[in-house]
């Protein structure tokens, strides 16, 4: 016997017996002991993300403001001279991307150097910021979904210093739930090897518990949302 | 011999006097209180929420054995190794076995309690790898070849001061007071490792049965980048990580987020199943998921206890225990300080060694409130309590009771002994607080109230009259 059919054995010997229900501690609780497992929708339970797009938007911008995400709204035709004016406002030397319609049109008048992926991580290192895609914007937590395949893999978004997001409006959803059922709708054939949501630029509290921001990650995270249909 | 509950207590007396650590560690956790206080209020129904998260992992723990070939499965489906290890030193030589194959030279490695438990990095720095530790805090600690103080906060008991000079002293950097410019030392250390190092290890928080992920909470974007550069990632995870669905994340990430660290969600939330896949730009070309038991099935086996598998390791439970605020992290001697440690280590290394863990709590059940999957955390030290008894009783407290109980069927002699005790409490005031004093382990600390003039039986007989 290998050790997979030991532990699998030794667990179907200790799960013979059964164990109370989870709650049945609480004798005053609401679920009783005898409650069915697995609530079957617990959305309801998770902060309210608000009814309708506007809402979801101005969700996303508020938590932006508390995870100091710069956020920036465009109309039609406004992403490049965004990047263009982050380009000078941050001394831009050279950026990372891949290729998508989205970036291709608004990366095509930026004035700096452009690399595309893919490249070696110490080549990636040397560029100032890293522009994607990415597969939706989550109002509820003001996050990012990314994957390999929407956001140029897995170093792109984590290894420049700088992270720029262009989004689709519609890609925002509501919350956490959506997010991960759009996962599965869109790729539940083939799951990208990375799925991640990214909340904030990288932080940490390790010292004394004071926050600071870009400990290993992106000490910048740019969201640029446009109402763009490409 | 230094038994772990002599240790215990040498060092929480230590730490209970010393005001400045407890200072450190209230003053660390009042931001974290604030925090999550509004962030659960946020949720529209906290303890519905919990209740839900409860039965996930309720759900995945009884039906463990289905949930891990499912998990396994899919992740061999994409080209994943899945090792099976049912001791600490089963896990440790199938890794150092992957870094050998690969004659890989350096090792990054991300936050995991689970290596912390198998002594995952002195095995590697024994065979001659070079083990960096890249969290900030998990980096600080390991500097000072110490334990993590916290299983979320490894370094909460250290001052910026104390930190400058560490790095001064380790890394030659120049003195700063600035928490800023300390993070930016360590970053700048970090990102010559992720480049050139051969190999990545991490945990796992959770682990999607349905859809064969792991699943990493961080906040520094170290474990995206141990996972991401490296050409071989390597995870270690415990058994009872997994979740059935991939949407139960959607729950318990924010939950794991509100308890852990005070944060709606944590800023990098990574889902990673399997190495680089055809068509990919860039990732490992090969992923290793050791899959760790070391006594979990133990825990399985005892039905009472079985709910301390659903933790989800976000030290909420620490962060509320009046135990652990006034000891501190080390004291435990533990992997897994606090409530929670105090439950599972005896269960995980031997109920006799570590039964003094469940005696060191007041039982005020502030953890079992604070726990997000609801483990009935006071009641299991309880439990712990009776079991180590039964089966193993201490000879002198059999004694005391069946003094007790002889006493107690015997009026004549209860009477008797309450006019002796009322008698002899003058002359306690002689021995008391002395090495002779027979209760002192109760007055060093707090007045022995004193009897009644006239006990209740008297007085009932005078009435009566």
């Amino acid at each position: 016997m290998n050790e997979r059919e030991k532990i699998l054995l030794r667990i179907r010997e200790a799960l013979q017996l059964s164990a109370p229900m989870p709650g049945s501690h609480e004798a005053a609780s609401a679920h009783s002991a005898a409650h069915e497992p697995r609530t079957p929708d617990f959305t309801t339970w998770l902060p309210d993300p608000g009814a309708d797009m506007e809402q979801w938007i101005a969700l996303f911008d508020a938590n932006s403001v508390v995870l100091k995400t710069e956020v920036f709204h465009a109309a039609q035709g406004e992403v490049p001279g965004i990047l263009r004016s982050l380009a000078e406002r941050e001394a831009w030397q050279r950026v990372a991307t891949h290729r998508s319609s989205l970036l291709d049109a608004a990366l095509a008048e930026l004035p700096v150097e452009i690399g595309c992926i893919p490249m070696e991580p110490s080549e990636l290192e040397k560029y100032d910021a890293g522009i994607t895609g990415c597969d939706a914007l989550v109002a509820q937590t003001g996050s990012v979904l990314v994957t390999t395949q929407s956001a140029g893999g897995r170093a792109l978004s984590v290894l420049p210093p700088h992270h720029v997001v262009i989004a689709r409006r519609q890609q925002m959803v509501a919350d956490l739930p959506a997010a991960m059922r759009l996962i599965k709708e869109r790729y539940a054939a083939e799951y990208p090897s990375y799925i991640g949501f990214i909340t904030g630029p990288s932080r940490t509290g390790d010292i004394e518990r004071i926050l600071v921001l870009g400990a290993h990650g992106p000490k910048k995270l740019t969201v640029i949302i446009t109402t763009e249909q490409i | 011999m230094i038994t772990p509950a002599r240790d215990f207590s040498t060092w929480s007396r230590r730490l209970t006097k010393d005001l400045r650590h407890r200072g450190l560690i209230r003053k660390a956790l009042r931001g974290y209180e604030v925090k999550r206080d509004e962030n659960k209020l946020r949720f529209r129904d906290w303890s519905s929420a919990r209740q839900s998260a409860a039965e996930i992992k309720y759900d995945a723990v009884n039906h463990l054995d289905r949930y891990l070939e499912e998990f396994a499965g899919q992740l061999e489906k994409r080209g994943a190794k899945v090792h099976w290890a049912s001791t600490g030193t089963q896990a440790r030589d199938a890794i150092i076995q992957i870094v050998r194959d690969r004659k890989a030279r350096s090792i990054i490695k991300s936050k995991a309690m689970t290596s912390e438990e198998i002594h995952l990095n002195d095995a590697l720095e024994k065979e001659g790898f070079e083990v960096v530790e890249s969290d900030l805090g998990e980096f600080i600690v390991q500097l000072r070849k110490e334990a993590p103080y916290h299983i979320v906060f490894p370094a909460m008991h250290l001052t910026r001061g104390e930190i400058s000079d560490l790095f001064e002293k380790e890394l030659g950097s120049a003195k700063t007071d600035s928490p800023e410019e300390l993070t930016m030392i360590a970053r700048e250390v970090m990102r010559k490792k992720y480049c050139t190092s051969d190999i990545g290890i991490t945990g796992a928080n959770f682990a999607v049965a349905e859809t064969g992920m792991i699943s990493i909470t961080e906040n520094e974007g170290n474990a995206r980048l141990t996972f991401s550069l490296p050409k071989t990632h390597i995870v270690l995870l415990g058994i009872e990580k997994i979740v059935p669905r991939l949407e139960d994340l959607a729950l318990l990430l924010p939950m794991l987020a509100t308890a852990g660290a005070g944060q709606a969600l944590t800023g990098y939330n990574s889902m990673v199943g399997g190495p680089r896949q055809p068509g990919e730009t860039d990732g490992p070309e090969e992923m290793h998921v050791v899959l760790l038991d070391n006594n979990r099935t133990s825990i399985l086996a005892d039905p009472e206890q079985r709910d301390s598998l659903h933790c989800i390791r976000c030290g909420a439970c620490l962060n509320v225990c009046p135990i652990f605020k006034n000891v501190g992290g080390h004291s435990y001697g533990t992997t897994y300080p606090g409530p929670i440690g105090s439950v599972i280590t005896p269960n995980l290394r031997g109920l006799q060694n570590w039964k003094h863990l469940s005696s060191a709590s007041s039982l005020c059940g502030a953890c079992t409130e604070a726990c997000p999957v609801k483990i009935d955390l006071h009641h299991h030290l309880l439990q712990n309590r009776r079991n180590a008894v039964t089966q193993k009783s201490v000879w002198w407290e059999k004694l005391l009771f069946k003094g007790f109980v002889f006493m107690m069927n015997r009026p004549a002699l209860y009477a008797l002994g309450v006019k002796l005790g009322s008698r002899m409490q003058g002359l306690h005031t002689l021995v008391k607080r002395t090495p002779l004093d027979p209760v002192r382990a109760w007055t060093e600390s707090r007045e022995l109230p004193p009897l009644a003039k006239q006990s209740f039986r008297s007085y009932w007989k005078e009435r009566a009259k």
